[in-house]
């Protein structure tokens, strides 16, 4: 592989890298400040125990061969055969996807937040990850949902909406926190949340042109459709809150920018023009009132999870459909297979067919699947803690530490 | 020997505390508390829900004075203190049994 290739996917595999811990401030600002380290425990967890995993068996059997309709071979556990003489591209490749995979699983830990036991966690993330990640990241990247014609840059539907409908059934099992929705608590550090937000945003450039997996024109405009979405969903979102409510705040912004990152996920290195702008703008609104469903309907999808990234995926998937644009099927594209067409292009309503027929069949095996080994832990060894430790607070009964020592006190 | 607590909000810390030092009056204790008596509290929004947050934050103030300066302190305070609106405070004395500065051993009002 050509080095400037390589050296942007080793950039763009550390800026994804970075969205973990981002993630992790993201959340745990949000969250409650007795359970802000159970919330950072969760996420930089995902990046202890994934790596591993990955390169074990997770690279080999969601990947290779490319084209393997449902699930990859073993050929390349441990990365067995792969050496550095591509110039390091096939290894820079592999790093790049393990960062997707470690940051998916600490998606749900917002969903889940302040009553998980963190043993059913430390389980729950390596099996969710070979179970519901793997195989739906081969059907999306190369597998039978490819072949049919649907389309996912950088893994809207094989990451947010995953994760996305994953959190839904996880709360399902783990039930509402007590009190819930009557308590209810205010983030307790917004300023560590834009801190998140920003590291989110400035990661999600590798998470979204790195994987153009090369440095050319497609991951150029996949940068900057990155640029654009944000930016557009963040002033949707403040706009509808000013309305509505009467105020803009600074989590409607974050929150706007990260529904609209999760949206152009899938149409990245697929759109161009006012595309962003216009994707953006609908996920920001979308998402924005997505996020008081878990009110109406009962569950306690304590960081909005679903109402974000399940809500925001599907909006930027099911618009691919219309704004893909044919000038991005070239030769960067591997497999040589045809692409469809957005409506907007000249193209059929068929790939919007394919869009949603694939993010359906994700969201059917994704929860699941889910479900079932949520339930399997529920059965075996729990999945709630104790109404004690709820109320004490995580970080002291899970982890015995706590995040804030006032002052002089220690 | 007594003991004059003040809550006061938390901006007019500065005005108070010149308004003691402007008196010589120049030893104090100052605690971050949160509390509300008629005020009620606020109300945020995050991402479209509301929280009703009750307790207010306030500064709590404490003072040691001899008898004889209990009034002028107490009035030095509430004139410093007022705002006119809601939320002002309250000042509340206090009896105390004994003084002693650490430093010196003095006891009693000398310890003041």
């Amino acid at each position: 592989m050509e080095s400037g290739n390589v050296a942007w996917i080793l950039v763009s595999a550390a800026l994804v890298l970075f969205m973990t811990p981002g993630l992790a401030f993201f959340y745990g600002g949000m969250d409650r400040s007795r359970n802000v380290l159970n919330m950072l425990m969760m996420n930089f967890y995902c990046v202890l125990v994934i790596p591993v995993l990955w390169v074990l068996v997770g690279y080999t059997l969601s990947s290779e061969p490319f084209d393997a309709d449902f699930l990859g071979s073993f050929d390349f556990a441990m990365l067995s055969g792969i050496g550095i003489d591509d110039n390091g591209g096939k290894i820079a490749t592999i790093a790049f996807l393990g960062m997707f995979a470690a940051i998916t699983p600490a998606l749900i830990s917002g969903a889940v937040a302040d009553r998980m036991k963190f043993s059913a966690w430390a389980i729950f993330v390596p099996v969710w990850s070979l179970l519901v990640y793997v195989p739906v990241f081969k059907w999306v990247f190369g597998g039978w949902l490819f072949q049919r014609g649907s389309i996912d840059f950088a893994g809207g539907t094989a990451i947010h909406v995953n994760a996305g409908i994953a959190a839904l059934a996880a709360v399902l099992v783990l039930g509402k926190r007590r009190g819930w929705p009557h308590e209810g608590h205010p983030p307790h550090s917004m300023p560590l949340v834009m801190i998140g937000t920003g590291i989110l945003w400035f990661g999600w450039f590798g998470f979204n042109a790195g994987s153009a997996l090369g440095a050319n024109g497609q991951a150029a405009q996949a940068f900057l459709n990155t640029f654009l979405a944000a930016a557009a969903a963040g002033l949707a979102w403040i706009v509808v809150e000013w309305r509505r409510d009467g105020h803009p705040t600074n989590l409607g912004a974050a929150s706007g920018i990260v529904a609209g990152l999760v949206a152009i996920t899938p149409a990245a290195g697929f759109v161009s023009g006012a595309a962003p702008i216009w994707i953006g703008l609908i996920a920001g609104v979308a998402c924005c009132y997505a996020v008081r469903l878990k009110t109406r309907l009962g569950y306690d999808d304590a960081l909005d999870v679903v109402g974000v990234h399940l809500v925001g995926g599907l909006v930027g998937s099911l618009l691919v459909g219309f704004f893909a644009n044919p000038l991005f099927f070239g030769p960067t594209d591997e497999g040589g297979l045809k692409f469809l067409e957005g409506i907007f292009y000249g193209g059929s309503a068929k790939l919007l067919g394919e869009q949603a027929l694939a993010n359906g069949v994700a969201m059917v095996w994704s929860f699941g699947v889910t479900f079932a080994i949520m339930m399997a832990l529920k059965k075996t060894i729990g999945v709630r803690v104790s109404a004690e430790d709820e109320a004490t607070g995580l970080d002291l009964a899970q982890h015995s530490e706590t995040a804030y020592h006032s002052g002089g006190l220690g | 020997m007594k003991l004059i607590t003040a809550i006061i909000k938390p901006f007019k810390l500065d005005d108070v505390k010149e308004a003691l030092r402007g008196a010589s009056i120049d030893g104090m204790t100052v605690t971050e508390v949160r509390g509300f008596g008629r005020q009620g509290g606020h109300t945020e929004t995050y991402r479209g829900t509301e929280y009703q947050i009750d307790f207010v934050p306030k500064v709590k103030l404490e003072v040691l004075s001899d008898e004889g300066d209990v009034d002028r302190i107490v009035a030095l305070i509430a004139d410093a203190a007022r705002s006119g609106k809601i939320g002002d405070g309250k000042i509340w004395v206090s009896a105390l049994d004994s003084v002693i500065r650490i430093r010196t051993g003095e006891t009693g009002t000398d310890a003041i």
